[in-house]
């Protein structure tokens, strides 16, 4: 009856042996326990002894090839027997069945049983069992699975009283240092999120979901100092409410309908733009502007320093623009209209009084395109040459202001001490109280009264 | 490129750098003649001779200490410990006279040598022989702690170490000496106190280092099927240690699981979680976890030890539960 001779498990985390050398050829009378071949394992070299006898008939291993244990490394047989079918069934391990329990005919033998001291002295040799080491080799593979997201968590910003979010023992926030940072940089109340982490801890995933479930300001350029001045990156920014934007917006559209307006007054020392005005015109026609178009000039520019009135409200956000396209309410037979200076802070006096000119022109002859009466984000409406010296202009939604300018008059005013005559315009701004704030209208204001009153400024 | 074993990875490292300076020789049990409990050293006497590869009694304070002294006196020794277990008995000599001989002969004295030897546990060799001591050692001001994971790590940070003009240690592995991979034939050192990574990802970060390496690995390529991206940096150096690299990964990835063979309490992990939570503070999205022996000698019994050691699936659960994934 035919032996396999099969790679033995010779030491206790050997996985492979290297056949060093067979002591045997083919043909060779083998008898029970007779040393076949020599084989290096992970510890030390071993002896690979027959039980069964025979002829080795086949040495399938050659000598320093190595082979994982199970595997087929010989054949020991009666000289006449077929082995044909075991030979070609060599050439991988043996079933796991057949690898669990050791051959009966062919047993290792360790010089140490036999007597020897080849096995190393440690205490680990001592120990009988065969197992792999838990992992065999380093691997650099490449990611080819389909990446797999954290679990995405729908409902994010949810309509919850404010600082309804206790999700931690005693009502106090739970948040992930990450998650902070993250709703601190995009703008995000995170006071307003629910947590889908353990006991509600908001996390990384809920402030992305947040993030995509309403346009926020973009994370990314977010708490920069210095505003850029228009048209240098993206045409606006949507700026998340905060939890008292909402509440002011609520509480005041309630009092006094659906805009809750109020009104800023301030009156600008003309006598500066006046002077502007005649110098340029003694230039020549080239350089001929109106008071409007210098008004027009300041408050774009104004503008530029001060965004947040140069919003559009959106009910659920603040949409901030980085441009100002500036609305200029023009009286024609039907009514009015508003045709609008795109990037107008960005346009010179006489090119700003050439497209106010044209504008004013298409407006009366009905000739505007809707492209040319939609898209601002501020307006102004002038009735000084009406003789008005002051009123309120009705805000043009979803804008959050306009300017109403009265007559430009002269009158007695105290300059240093002194009563003088100087040439006065009195400016009213119409503010939507769910955006901007009375402060931030008379900053606003101010800005604009300087700019008139040191036209200089305007070119700078 | 060939590739070859960790064992054979350091016995080229050995015979590598004992031919190169003839200060390097090579002390310890079984070292010659044996050619090395675990067959690391095997040739370097036939080469050398028995004045650069020296055979011991079983005497580990003794020839530690030797050791020392010849590094006193401007040699390069290699001491050998079969096991960092056997080690206990030396560590006088180690930690009292080979990390402090420099600052407290005031500069006169450095102390260019190497202790090596495997370090945790292998199979059923119960708690008196299963243990990491990687935590204790990194402890000392004035050693310097390498554990290779790879062939590729242990050949080349040993070569560092035996340059090295302070004493390092090198933890080895039993479990790993028959791993392989790839090393090239030309000369190479590894940096001591550089990290690597081994893998890039970008959802979760392993940080760790010696014989768990190969276990990262296993978990990286397991979870990537789920879709799951681990970066899995390799400390490589226990000290020096590379935080940078730990704080660049974990600012990309947000979560972090670091894993270590040794014990819970003042291991390895705690010093690296505490550069994490202060360098990372704001990047992370989940507490840190850590994967790690169970906190009992390591027991005998198959079943036991199995459970009492840190493994692929213990690490799986901590990545999920750092990803907040059920």
């Amino acid at each position: 009856m035919a032996t396999k001779i099969v790679m033995e498990a010779l030491s206790p985390t050997m996985e492979e042996g290297r056949l060093v050398k067979w002591l045997k050829n083919e043909g060779d009378k083998i008898a029970k326990g007779e040393v076949l071949a020599e084989v290096e394992t992970d510890k030390a070299v071993m002896e690979l002894v027959a039980r069964g006898e025979g002829v080795l008939r086949k040495r399938v291993l050659g000598e320093g090839e190595t082979a994982p244990v199970g595997q087929l490394v010989g054949v020991i047989a009666a000289p006449d027997e077929d082995i044909a079918a075991l030979v070609a069934g060599a050439g991988g391990p043996v079933k796991a069945d057949e690898q669990a329990k050791p051959p009966t005919e062919v047993v290792a033998k360790t010089e140490a049983s036999a007597g020897a001291s080849s096995v190393p002295s440690t205490p680990e040799a001592a120990q009988g069992e065969a197992s792999m080491p838990p992992q065999q080799k380093t691997q650099r593979i490449g990611n080819a699975a389909p990446r797999r997201e954290p679990a995405p968590v729908p409902e994010p910003i949810t309509e919850q009283a404010p600082h309804a979010t206790e999700n931690g023992e005693g009502g106090r926030l739970r948040a992930s240092p990450l998650a902070r940072r993250l709703a601190s940089e995009s703008g995000l109340d995170i006071q307003r999120l629910s947590g889908s982490g353990p006991g509600g801890r908001i996390v990384k995933r809920d402030i992305e979901a947040a993030l995509a479930a309403g346009p926020q300001r973009a994370a990314a350029g977010a708490g920069a100092a210095p505003r850029p001045a228009a048209v240098t990156g993206a045409d606006y920014e949507d700026i998340a409410l905060t939890q008292i934007r909402k509440t002011i917006a609520r509480r005041l559209s309630e009092s006094i309908g659906p805009i809750p307006t109020f009104y800023l007054t301030i009156e600008v020392d003309m006598t500066a733009v006046a002077e502007l005005r005649e110098a340029m015109k003694g230039l020549g026609d080239d350089y001929k502007v109106s008071y409007n178009d210098i008004l027009l000039k300041a408050v774009a520019t104004a503008l530029e320093k001060h965004p947040e009135v140069n919003s559009h409200w959106l009910g659920d956000r603040i949409r901030q623009f980085n441009r100002v396209h500036l609305g200029m309410a023009v009286a024609i037979d039907e009514g009015l209209i508003t045709p609008v200076i795109f990037d107008a802070n960005r346009k010179g006096l006489a090119e700003i009084s050439a497209d106010a000119s044209e504008l004013a022109a298409k407006a009366r002859s009905r000739k505007l395109t809707p492209e040319e009466y939609t898209g601002s984000t501020f307006s102004v409406s002038n009735l000084g040459m009406f003789g008005i010296d002051q009123f309120t202009a009705i805000i043009n939604p979803p804008e959050v202001g306009i300017i109403a300018a009265g007559a430009m008059e002269e009158k007695p005013v105290v300059v240093d001490g002194e009563v003088v005559v100087r040439k006065r315009m009195r400016l009213t701004m119409s503010c939507d109280h769910r955006v901007v704030d009375g402060a931030t209208g008379a900053k606003f204001l101010r800005t604009l009264q300087r700019m008139l009153e040191n036209p200089l400024m305007l070119v700078y | 490129m060939p590739v070859i074993t960790y064992r054979d990875a350091l016995n080229q490292a050995l015979f590598e750098e004992m031919r190169r300076d003839d200060r390097v020789f090579i002390m310890g049990e079984e070292v010659g003649v044996y050619q090395g409990a675990y067959k690391v050293s095997k040739g370097l006497l036939q080469e050398f001779g028995e004045m650069r590869v020296v055979d011991t009694p079983i005497t580990e304070l003794g020839f530690a200490g030797v050791g020392v002294g010849a590094a006193m006196v401007g040699l390069r020794p290699i001491i050998e410990f079969m096991t960092w277990n056997f080690a206990l008995l030396a560590l006088d000599q180690v930690v009292n006279s080979a990390a402090k001989m420099l600052y407290m002969s005031g500069g006169q004295y450095n102390i260019p040598m190497v202790f090596r030897g495997p370090n945790g546990a292998a199979l059923q060799l119960s708690a008196q022989h299963s243990q990491a001591w990687e935590s204790w050692l990194a402890h000392i001001p004035g050693l310097k702690v390498v554990a290779p994971g790879t062939p590729y790590d242990a050949k080349g940070l040993l070569k560092s170490a035996i340059r090295d003009d302070n004493p390092v240690i090198v933890l080895e592995g039993e479990m790993l000496y028959n791993t392989k991979g790839e090393v090239p034939e030309e000369e190479y050192t590894i940096p001591i106190g550089k990290a690597d990574i081994k893998r890039e990802g970008d959802q979760c970060t392993i940080v760790t280092f010696g014989k768990m390496v190969l276990v990262a690995m296993q978990v990286a390529d397991q979870l990537a099927k789920e879709g799951i991206s681990v970066e899995v940096v390799d400390l490589l150096s226990l000290r020096p240690m590379d935080t940078e690299a730990i704080t660049q990964s974990i600012r990309k990835t947000n979560r972090a699981v670091v894993l270590e063979e040794g014990w819970e309490v003042a291991g390895m992990g705690a010093q690296i979680v505490d550069v994490i939570q202060r360098e990372c503070f704001d990047f992370l999205d989940a507490p840190v976890l850590r994967v790690h022996q169970a906190d009992v000698p390591m027991p005998y019994a198959k079943n036991l030890e199995k459970a009492a050691k840190p493994d692929a699936p213990k690490t799986i659960a901590a990545i999920k539960k750092v990803m907040y994934i059920d």
